[in-house]
């Protein structure tokens, strides 16, 4: 006899021993399931059982199922990397869902019989991942944008011990931060406006061997991938530089909003009407004496700041969002009047002060300074630099009269091209584009995605600077409006993803959010029809097309969500470790009751990142849901195949239900686009459904968030109840 | 700076000669630029709904430079002093003393609203217990039945009669006291302890009246 190759492990610990028949299961597995080893354990996390596992994969065992908890805990003990592991969760998914007692005990065992049967099934169509070929080392991060996040971006990762290039568009670096008289203090006491400091970073990052500094110069071209992007950097005078770089620091900041199109505040009609940056102007050439107007020399006595200045627009016609970072910027300016001579009159008019943080502390200061603050909103500032507003605590008109104005208008971000409204170019047709920052020789498009209101991507919710682009990295305000303090944070957060990301290209491993998978998406390219879906729906930008048409997979722009697996008609695309075969094979595993015995299946195939936790967790606080509902956890509701929906129907299960995250425009996702394909695809089930004559609520999709502790068991409750007291059992069962 | 000076027509709206004016002569009144306009004090107060304004419009309006309108409302007259809004305002604004400060320094420049009932039952009040140096209880309660006239205040007295002969009974009530009631020994020392807490007041204030 050869020796064994697949084994069960069968844990008896947490109860799982006393509330269930374990010689009954471990027949299931060495009778039915076939499994070469079956053993039991009354602990198996402890030294001892994992000790036992370790022995018997040195003795030739590839593939394991473990019957024990949830495949979310005890990860360190069942951690096997040289053999296929799958999980039967009859901890958190069984014992813990179900009460005690006779009355439910049939039903119980049959749930772990049937979590057994799949995780044997799974197990044995599982190999362990190799990780992904596309390997490349480069030290190098490129970071787009020599302004404050920029600077700080390269010198993060200067100081992490890996290198750096700045490429800067203008002929200075410092950006606008350089453009500053004084910058809002973050630190204790919040007092009073600080230098901005941006000359010691410059001169830091000028200074350091590792961060290369290209001025003048954009990104011509960017291909490749994360570890060998190869980028075409174009100097001023015509010059291109060719450079090879691991990972990309997108920080290329803002522009101020055009203030010349607020014509009700007069911009532009008398020199002292100016926005902040005309202030932080007129405050470095005063040098520390008083503000003088431009019109006449004359120094400012009264200064009326006006914020919201087309922000927070609700007309159309102006920004629509707050920039966040302009009223403490008028605090700021009201102070360089305040501090030269108190008896200077500083008024700001406001609709909501919005100084997040320790700009309270900034904010009380200048009241105590004497700078007053009024809410109200600004109707029109005249030639003469009347500002007519409304007093919207006094509810009244009135009117200021005042030597110079301020506007606070926000920043608009400088995110290149929208590649959602600019015609891509064909395959091998690609042309370099002035207006983009990146200009990437990617099927999707030249910049990255952009969001909202034209900010770059990111992924708002959960990951900060992560963008739809793996590898590249969005930091500062162009990405969301910012202060300095932010745009330093933020940057630091990015250089840390980039080096993430260099690390991760060079062992052939996925990035965030499944950092460290070893698994990459494998095509059979003989069985491709050249459909398309996967380039198009794949979320990241990962999948190119070669000069044949052929899909081009770029493993490591690939996050492992698996879209491009549950879009394929053709299913020629799969991972080592989670396939179309896997799934597919819990979904055959399942025993379906006869007709007659009145015991629904419903398949949840459920999101691994938020509704499987929720799930486990309704097991921790021993919430009881239903004993008819059996989970497969997916990577994402995007790699869910079609397939799989209608092999269940035709094999008698009663009822699918999707489970994922909350999609649309304030997304949930982690792969950001999956529950919203996988809506989109179940939509178009319903023609299937109808060829199988079966009811089209047979097949659901569910939003739950990793919160839905309560809801997610009610919602699946609610779900089988309908199945069983409107629907009716699946006429298919016995076909299968 | 007397308050002859302060000509209400040259202040400019918004302007800062107003509040500068409460910093130097109402008490705590160097907080008011310290309000963030929250309208907690507004919401919190029992009295919202009856006066003409509330300590946030007052602090607002002191902003504006709207010095008449402030001087003369009745809000600061309306304070029955409960501390709701001192204890809620989250800038810790001291606005029970400061619509209190506000009420004195109007009623010193003789802005306050004259027949504004609580102005009245305080300086009712306030001659009634400096004069002797102590509270004449019945004199106190017969001055506020009868402020509203001389019938307005037999018909309030005729509807407590009640009250009042039980209190006779108790010997809680000295119908004596209408004549001459109890004394501080050295009334002559108050009223000089008074004239002297009043220089000093004015001297801190700069007051010239």
């Amino acid at each position: 006899m050869s020796a064994p190759a697949s084994a069960a492990y069968l844990c008896e610990g947490c109860g799982l021993g006393e509330r269930l028949d374990v010689d009954a299961l471990a027949a299931i597995a060495e009778r039915e399931q076939k499994m070469d080893l079956v053993r039991r354990h009354p602990l198996l996390c402890s030294q001892e059982g994992v000790a036992q596992i370790h022995a018997d994969i040195a003795a030739g065992v590839t593939q394991i199922a473990i019957a024990a908890c949830s495949r979310r805990a005890k990860t360190e003990a069942f951690h096997f990397p040289e053999a296929a592991v799958a999980r039967a969760n009859l901890r958190e998914g069984v014992v813990w869902v179900r009460p005690a007692g006779d009355p439910a005990r049939e039903a119980t065992q049959e749930m772990a019989a049937d979590y057994l049967r799949m995780a044997c099934a799974e197990v044995r169509r599982m190999k362990v991942p190799a990780g992904n070929p596309d390997r490349a080392e480069c030290r190098r991060v490129l970071v787009v944008g020599g302004g404050v996040s920029g600077l700080s971006a390269a010198l993060a990762v200067a100081r992490a011990g890996y290198e750096a290039t700045i490429v800067e568009k203008s002929s200075a670096l410092g950006g606008w931060a350089a453009k500053l008289h004084r910058r809002v203090p973050d630190r204790e006491p919040f007092r009073d406006p600080v230098p901005t400091g941006i000359e010691t970073l410059i001169a830091e990052v000028e200074a350091h061997p590792s961060i290369r500094v290209h001025r003048n110069a954009t990104v011509a071209k960017t291909a490749g991938a994360p570890g060998r992007f190869t980028v075409e950097i174009a100097s001023e005078d015509g010059a291109l530089v060719s450079e090879t770089v691991g990972a990309i620091v997108q920080a290329t900041g803002f522009t101020p909003y055009d203030a010349t199109k607020l014509v009700e505040y007069g911009y532009g009609r008398s020199p002292d009407i100016v926005d902040q940056a005309g202030l932080e102007a007129l405050a470095r050439a005063a040098a520390g004496g008083p503000i003088r107007r431009p019109s006449d020399g004359q120094p400012v006595r009264t200064v009326v700041f006006v914020q919201c200045a087309g922000q927070r627009d609700a007309s159309g016609r102006h920004l629509p969002y707050c920039s966040g970072h302009c009223c403490a910027t008028s605090i700021k300016q009201a102070m360089y009047f305040k501090d030269a001579d108190p008896s200077v009159n500083a008024i700001v008019l406001y609709s909501d002060l919005r100084v997040p943080g320790s700009g309270e502390d900034f904010y009380r200061s200048a009241q105590a300074k004497g700078v007053t603050f009024v809410k109200g909103s600004v109707a029109e500032v005249t030639e003469e630099r009347r500002v007519r507003f409304r007093d919207l605590i006094l509810a009244e008109e009135s009117e200021i009269e005042a030597d110079l104005v301020v506007l606070a208008t926000g920043q608009v971000p400088n995110a290149g091209v929208d590649i959602d409204t600019v015609a891509q170019d064909e395959p091998g047709q690609w042309k370099r584009e002035s207006r983009s920052v990146l200009n990437l020789v990617y099927r999707q498009g030249k910049d990255l995605p952009q969001l909202a209101h034209g900010f770059a991507d990111s992924h708002f919710i959960c990951f900060p600077y992560e963008t739809r682009r793996t590898g590249i990295y969005a930091a500062g305000p162009v990405r969301r409006p910012m202060d300095i303090a932010q745009a330093v944070e933020d940057a630091t957060g990015a250089a840390l993803k980039a080096i993430q990301a260099i690390e991760n290209a060079r062992s052939g491993r996925a990035v965030h959010p499944r950092a460290g998978d070893l698994s990459y998406p494998i095509v059979r390219l003989d069985g491709c029809t050249q459909c398309k879906r996967c380039t198009v729906e794949c979320p990241f930008g990962a999948i190119d097309e070669d000069e044949k048409r052929y899909p081009l997979f770029n493993e490591s722009r690939c996050r492992r969500c698996g879209t491009c697996m549950g879009a394929c008609p053709v299913r020629v695309i799969s991972f080592e470790n989670y396939s179309v075969e896997t799934v597919g094979a819990q979904i055959k595993a399942v025993e379906i009751p006869d007709e007659s015995e009145d015991k629904p299946r419903v398949l949840v195939l459920a999101c691994e990142n938020d509704a499987y936790p929720a799930l486990d967790m309704a097991g921790f606080a021993r919430r009881s849901y239903s004993p008819y509902v059996r989970v497969v956890p997916v990577r994402c509701l995007g790699s869910v195949n079609a397939i799989w929906v209608t092999d269940a129907l035709n094999a008698g299960w009663d009822g699918v239900a999707l489970v994922g995250c909350k999609h649309g425009a304030d997304y949930q996702c982690h792969f950001v686009k999956g529950s919203e394909l996988a809506q989109y695809r179940m939509g178009k089930i319903e023609d299937t459904l109808k060829q199988l004559a079966l009811e089209k609520e047979r097949v659901v999709t569910f939003e739950a968030a990793i919160t839905d502790v309560e809801r997610l068991p009610q919602r699946l409750d609610e779900y089988v109840r309908t199945i069983v007291e409107t629907i009716g059992l699946s006429p298919m069962k016995g076909f299968g | 700076m007397g308050a002859a000076d302060l000509d209400p027509a040259a202040r400019a709206r918004y302007g800062t000669d107003f509040l500068r004016e409460v910093e130097e002569r109402v008490e705590e009144g160097q907080w008011v630029k310290m309000c963030m306009q929250c309208g907690v004090c507004a919401g919190s107060c029992p009295f919202g709904p009856h006066w003409e304004h509330s300590p946030q419009k007052i602090f607002m309006m002191i902003r504006a430079g709207e010095r008449e309108a402030v001087l003369r409302s009745d809000a600061m007259w309306m304070c029955t002093s409960c501390y709701n809004c001192v204890v809620r305002c989250p800038r810790k604004l001291p606005i029970t003393q400061i619509m209190h400060g506000l009420a004195s320094y109007a009623e010193r420049l003789g802005l306050a609203p004259k027949m504004q009932p609580t102005r009245r039952w305080s300086l009712l009040f306030w001659h009634n217990c400096t004069r002797t140096g102590r509270v004449n209880e019945l004199r106190l309660t017969l001055g506020l039945y009868f402020m509203g006239g001389f019938v307005a205040g037999l018909k309030k007295a005729w509807a407590m009669r009640r009250i009042g002969f039980g209190l006779l009974r108790a010997g809680r009530l000295n119908p004596f006291e209408l004549l001459r009631g109890h004394e501080c020994r050295d009334k002559a020392g108050i009223r000089r302890m008074l004239a002297k807490a009043y220089e000093l007041e004015a001297k801190r204030r700069g007051f010239t009246n």
